[in-house]
Parts: structure tokens; C-alpha cells; sequence
């Protein structure tokens, strides 16, 4: 009975969305040859797919209603498991070991693409500062990785400085967009923050492709030099061999430095800022300095992906800093797990790395990441891997 | 002052669209206190259903008019069916959600929603039909207002006029103001808030596709991105004029428009969107409230 009930609803669901999506799946105009084609059989697969997704979405949603009542208290089975000496030391070991011959077995193609994933995996954790561990929802954070690529690229133009006086200025630079951003917002509640950065993301996105004499345009900036090793020219594999493992050891920075600040005082005072901001304030935890370290610490680390795009690339112009390129850093630090460092790492590597290796999937990109967004916050909204706060005990047995 | 007038008016046919589409944010934040993400997507879904139905019908060779009106019914409910579905999933679920939840899944429903219609349809620009037809009524002003920019004006106008009175007059709206005053007591006293709630949407999406079919049938093009930015410059519009406060929207689009237009006219036409987002910045450096709104303390 209960079952058929269900599959009844399912079957009505299936029917309202085989109505709602009729226009756009199954006509498809061109206006210039004045032809229409009828897609007869996507509506075939609209009501076959959202039959099952309601019926999955019901069966799921019962779990979850169950699942709120009972507050958890024991940490997941993941969790559990990565925190077992016995399973995480060798795991860790042998991360370690794929990671360091990773370039020496895989082709140059296979480490230029691991080289961008890792760029994301940087970008995810700058990005968990603001929005995971201090809750202000930065969509403009494609700004200061844009500050961070075109400060490398110009400067370097304009006056020849190399990769490594460039990497500490494009990330200063950076934190200084973080902080100028973050002053007018201060005052705002969550949901402007949003929209006011994204507005700002906008603005700088359009100065770079309108100051022709500045940026140089849509165009972009071509011949931007690779770093160089103690003076040494290498070839373009070996630069790609070289960015990667420089990135490798840049994660390594920001995993520990990030980790080290979460567990300290100012990374609680982020916690406490994002949990309620009235009650952290009257805790006497100085709202202003907290906000803004968030914004000047989640930016630096977008400034230093910036130079190492630029870098990595050899070329940068404004399109590759659309508000795409921020919703799908966002998406990182959501499905990772708001917080947890680990989460977003895993998460930054599946989200690059997987369009890649299954091609077919490619285009249907996008739309799963909004697929995903959503349901993640319906039914997960603690992420892939949640984050759990660090617990010290007093008493040991 | 011929120069003047045109940006005039071009500004307030773009600050009526503005408008329109504003109302739809307003409305939904002073109920759900949500940024609805998708909002820009539904105006982008109500024009290119209103193209689909359009062209179909064109070469089925009915009459304009007849054309106008079935394009602009169906558009006008296939949003509104759009709206409803998007509440349903993405925004119910998380009514009792900590705030940041749902403006996420917000975003995840824009997302999807732009990229479904690539998919489904094109990446590229199309061109787009004049749906509205010639009122040769309308030539009389040509001098001074375009026959297409003055039915935008005019339709924006009645609309709102309409949407006033229904909140002002009906049962209907007198429940909408009380769950935008207080959902928990609006609930007590027996207001379906759930209703109420999926009205709003219905509402909010039907004068979103209207504005939708106006502005494409201006502008004479279309693709799946047009919903991103123009739902950005309403909320600014909402914004500006205070959000939750439905003048304040019409109020907050017109100044918009106008500002766009006689920054691109007298200052630079390159960065039209800029001045929109520095505008929006500015404002909530100096007036967070908006110009109609009223500031709020934030409840313990």
C-alpha cells in the first residue's frame, strides 16, 4: 500500500515535469532555415528519469526526516575510518609515493591536468576560509585569483620582475582586494555579502576587458615567462614537471597553514562569526578584524593560484575569470564539506579531474554541479566529509 | 534636449524591466528573506518559451495577434509552473535550514536551470521575433518615445498598478503581508503559509516572463545567459529601493535605468554594467535599507 502510494505520486511528478519541460526538450527552432524539430523521444527520458528521481527523492527524504530527529553523536563511518592509524598511515604513505613519482609514470598530458586540478585544489582552500570556516558566501572569488594571474602578468610585463618576487606581491596584492572588498560589506547581512561580491567579481572582470591600455582587452596577455629554476631554462615538459611539484609543495603550505589557523584562536572566532553573529559578538570577539582576516587570508590564497595559473598557462585574458569559474570553486568547498580541509582536497581533485577522464560527461558539466549543489544542501548539507571540530581531552585513560 | 530625452527614455524603459523583474526578488525576500538565484533564469525561461510557441505558430501561419497572445499566455504560465517547481525543490525543503543552505541551493537551481536550456536548446544567440504588434495609435509619439519602448512603459505600468491593488485589496494579498510581517504568527492565525508562499513564486515568475518577452522583443536577440545578467541588475534594483517593499522596487528599477542610461549616453558606454554594480555597492555602503525600506533589528 505504501509502496503503490508512492509510486503513484512518482508517476504524477513524472507527468507535471514531462508538461513543464515540453517546449524546451522537445522543440527545437532555427529561426534562420524556419524549421522546427520535434524531439518526441527526450520527453521518453524526462518521464523516466524524474519517475525514479522522485521515487529516490521520497525514499531519501524519509531517511532524512528520520535522521534530523535523531541528533548524531558518533562521528561517521568515514570519519572513523580516517581516523584509524592502522588504515590512514599507510594510506598517507602511499599518497606520498604516487604523488612524488606521479610525473615519471604518467605522460606530460596527465601532469599539466594535475597541475590544474591542484591550482583548484589551492583555490577550494582559500575559498573554505571564507565561506566554510567563517560563513561569508563569497560568489566573487574568481576576483582575486584574476588580481593574482594579471598582477604576475603585468607587472612582469611592465617591468620584468621574475615568478618569485611576483608570487608574495600577486598574493599581497590579493589580500588587499580581499580587505578592500570586505570594507563596505562589513556592516551587511550574509545574503548581500553574496551579492556584492559578486557585483565587485563583475566590475573587475569588465575592467579588465574594457582598459584596453591597462589590461590589453579581451585579448589577453600572451608570452607570460614560466618560472625559472636557479637560472636554469627548461623545457616545456620539464617547467610542467617543475609547476607541478611546486604546486604539490604550495598545497602542502596552504593544508598546513590553514590547519594550523583553524584550530587557533582566530579560526574559532571564524566559527564562532559563522555559527550566530550576535551571540560572537557579544563574546567580545572584535567582528571587523574576524571578517576581514577571512577575506585577507581566503584572498592570498587565490592571488597565488592566480600567479601559478598565469604561469602555468603562458597566457591569461578575462574570459578565463567568469563567474562560472566561482561557481564551480563554490561547488568544490560545498560538496568537499564547508570547513573540513581534507573534504575540499578530495573534492577539488574529483570535480577537475573527473570531466576530464570521462569526456562524455563534459558538457553535462555544469548542470551536475547545480544538480548537486542542491541536493547536497537538501540531503547533505555537512558535505562529502563533514568537518568536526577538534576536541581536546582532559581526562585520558 | 533631444539627446537628453532619448536617454530618458531609454532609461525608463530599461528601469521598467528592471522593475518588473525586481518585484519577483522583493516579494520572495520579504516573505522567505531569500535571495532567489533562479529568479533571472525563470525571466530568461518565459522568453524563450514565448519564442518556442511563437515560431511555431508563425509557421502554422496564425495572426499576429493570435500569436501574441497564445506566445505571452503560455510563456506567462510555463514560468509560473517553473517558479512553483523551483520553490518545491530547492527552496521547501530548507525552510527550517540555517540561512546559508538555501541561497546555496539557490544558486545550484540557476545553475542547472541555465544550463539545462543550453543543452536543451542552444548556446547561441537567437533572434528573436517583434511579438508586439504595430499600433499605429502609438506613431503619434514616435517623435519622442519609440512604438516598442512606450508598450514596455505602459505594460510595466498597468502591471504594477495591478500587482498594488491585488496586494492591497485581496485575501490573498492581506495574507502575503502578514507572512511577510511575521511567518509564525501569520501561521497561528490561520494563513496558509505554504500557499501564500508558492503564490508569491507564481506571481514573482508570471511578471518576470512578461518582462522577459518585452525586452527580448526589443532587443531583438536572445541565449541562455540573459537571465544572469539582468537578474543581478533587478536585485540591485530591489535593493536600492529597499528590499521587501514592492514601490521600492518599481522606485529602485526606474532609478537604475536611469542611471545606466545617462551613464553610458554622457559618460562611457563600455562599462554600462559597472556602473550598475558600483551603484549597488554604493548603496549599501550608505543606505543598506534602500530607499523605501525600513531598517529592521535583527530579532534574538
Amino acid at each position: 500500500m505504501k509502496i503503490a502510494d508512492e509510486l503513484k505520486k512518482s508517476f504524477f511528478i513524472a507527468l507535471w515535469f514531462i508538461l513543464l519541460t515540453f517546449p524546451i526538450m522537445v522543440i527545437r527552432v532555427n529561426t534562420i532555415e524556419k524549421v522546427i524539430v520535434w524531439r518526441w523521444l527526450n520527453l521518453l527520458y524526462v518521464g523516466i528519469g524524474s519517475f525514479m528521481l522522485s521515487f529516490l527523492w521520497q525514499l531519501f527524504s524519509k531517511k532524512r526526516n528520520l535522521s534530523v530527529q535523531t541528533i548524531r553523536t558518533t562521528p561517521s563511518h568515514m570519519r572513523r575510518l580516517l581516523d584509524e592509524p592502522k588504515f590512514n598511515r599507510p594510506a598517507l604513505v602511499i599518497i606520498a609515493i604516487f604523488t612524488l613519482i606521479f610525473p615519471f609514470v604518467f605522460s606530460h598530458y596527465q601532469v599539466n591536468i594535475m597541475t590544474t586540478a591542484l591550482i583548484y585544489v589551492m583555490l577550494g582552500l582559500g575559498l573554505n576560509i571564507e565561506v566554510g570556516l567563517a560563513g561569508l558566501l563569497d560568489l566573487g572569488y574568481v576576483a582575486f585569483y584574476a588580481v593574482g594571474a594579471y598582477s604576475y602578468a603585468l607587472l612582469n610585463y611592465h617591468f620584468g620582475l621574475g615568478f618569485w618576487t611576483l608570487l608574495p606581491v600577486g598574493a599581497l596584492l590579493a589580500a588587499f582586494f580581499g580587505i578592500l572588498i570586505g570594507l563596505p560589506v562589513l556592516r551587511l547581512r550574509g545574503d548581500y555579502l553574496a551579492i556584492v561580491t559578486l557585483g565587485f567579481a563583475e566590475i573587475i572582470r569588465r575592467i579588465l576587458e574594457n582598459w584596453n591600455t591597462f589590461s590589453f582587452g579581451p585579448s589577453g596577455i600572451s608570452n607570460i615567462p614560466r618560472p625559472g629554476f636557479f637560472g636554469i631554462n627548461l623545457s616545456s615538459e620539464q617547467s610542467a614537471i617543475y609547476m607541478y611539484y611546486l604546486l604539490v609543495v604550495l598545497c602542502l603550505l596552504a593544508i598546513f597553514v590553514i590547519h594550523r589557523l583553524k584550530h587557533s584562536r582566530i579560526g574559532r572566532a571564524w566559527n564562532a562569526l559563522r555559527e550566530d553573529e550576535l551571540a560572537c559578538q557579544a563574546m567580545g570577539i572584535d567582528k571587523t578584524k574576524t571578517k576581514l582576516t577571512a577575506f585577507a587570508l581566503g584572498a592570498t590564497w587565490a592571488g597565488i593560484a592566480g600567479v601559478l595559473f598565469a604561469a602555468k598557462t603562458t597566457f591569461i585574458n578575462p574570459a578565463s575569470f567568469t563567474f562560472l569559474e566561482s561557481a564551480m570553486i563554490l561547488s568544490i568547498v560545498v560538496l568537499g564539506g564547508m570547513g573540513s580541509i581534507i573534504g575540499v582536497v578530495i573534492a577539488a581533485l574529483a570535480i577537475i579531474l573527473l570531466p576530464e577522464y570521462l569526456r562524455v560527461f563534459s558538457d553535462y558539466r555544469m548542470i551536475l554541479f547545480g544538480a548537486a549543489l542542491i541536493t547536497m544542501m537538501i540531503f547533505r548539507p555537512q558535505g562529502v566529509l563533514a568537518d568536526i571540530r577538534k576536541k581536546y581531552d582532559f581526562y585520558k585513560n | 534636449m533631444n539627446y537628453f530625452g532619448e536617454l530618458f527614455f531609454s532609461g525608463l524603459t530599461r528601469g521598467s524591466i528592471y522593475a518588473l523583474i525586481a518585484l519577483g526578488y522583493t516579494m520572495v525576500y520579504g516573505i522567505l528573506e531569500l535571495i532567489n538565484f533562479a529568479h533571472g533564469e525563470i525571466y530568461m525561461i518565459g522568453a524563450f518559451t514565448a519564442l518556442i510557441v511563437a515560431s511555431v505558430l508563425t509557421l502554422k501561419g496564425f495572426s499576429s495577434i493570435a500569436i501574441l497572445i497564445l506566445a505571452g499566455v503560455l510563456a506567462v504560465i510555463y514560468s509560473a509552473a517553473y517558479g512553483f517547481t523551483v520553490e518545491r525543490i530547492a527552496y521547501k525543503p530548507l525552510r527550517q535550514a540555517p540561512r546559508l543552505a538555501p541561497l546555496i541551493s539557490a544558486i545550484g537551481m540557476s545553475i542547472f536551470l541555465q544550463n539545462y536550456v543550453m543543452l536543451a536548446q542552444t548556446s547561441d544567440f537567437l533572434p528573436y521575433p517583434t511579438l508586439l504588434p504595430h499600433v499605429p495609435f502609438f506613431d503619434r509619439f514616435s517623435a519622442i518615445i519609440g512604438p516598442s519602448e512606450l508598450s514596455i512603459v505602459l505594460t510595466s505600468a498597468i502591471l504594477m498598478i495591478c500587482l498594488t491593488l491585488f496586494i492591497k485589496f485581496t485575501k490573498i494579498g492581506k495574507a502575503m503581508r502578514a507572512t511577510a510581517q511575521d511567518r509564525a504568527m501569520a501561521m497561528l492565525v490561520g494563513v496558509n503559509v505554504n500557499r501564500v508562499i508558492s503564490t508569491t513564486f507564481i506571481i514573482g515568475s508570471s511578471l518576470a516572463a512578461i518582462g522577459g518577452i518585452l525586452i527580448a522583443s526589443h532587443t531583438g536577440r536572445i541565449n541562455f545567459y540573459i537571465g544572469f545578467g539582468a537578474g543581478i541588475k533587478a536585485f540591485t534594483a530591489a535593493v536600492l529601493g529597499g528590499i521587501g517593499s514592492i514601490p521600492g522596487a518599481m522606485l529602485g528599477g526606474l532609478i537604475l535605468g536611469w542611471t545606466e542610461s545617462f551613464a553610458t549616453g554622457y559618460i562611457s558606454s563600455d562599462y554600462e554594467d559597472v556602473f550598475a554594480f558600483a551603484l549597488l555597492v554604493l548603496i549599501l555602503i550608505f543606505k543598506p535599507s534602500g530607499i523605501l525600506g525600513r531598517a529592521t533589528n535583527q530579532k534574538v
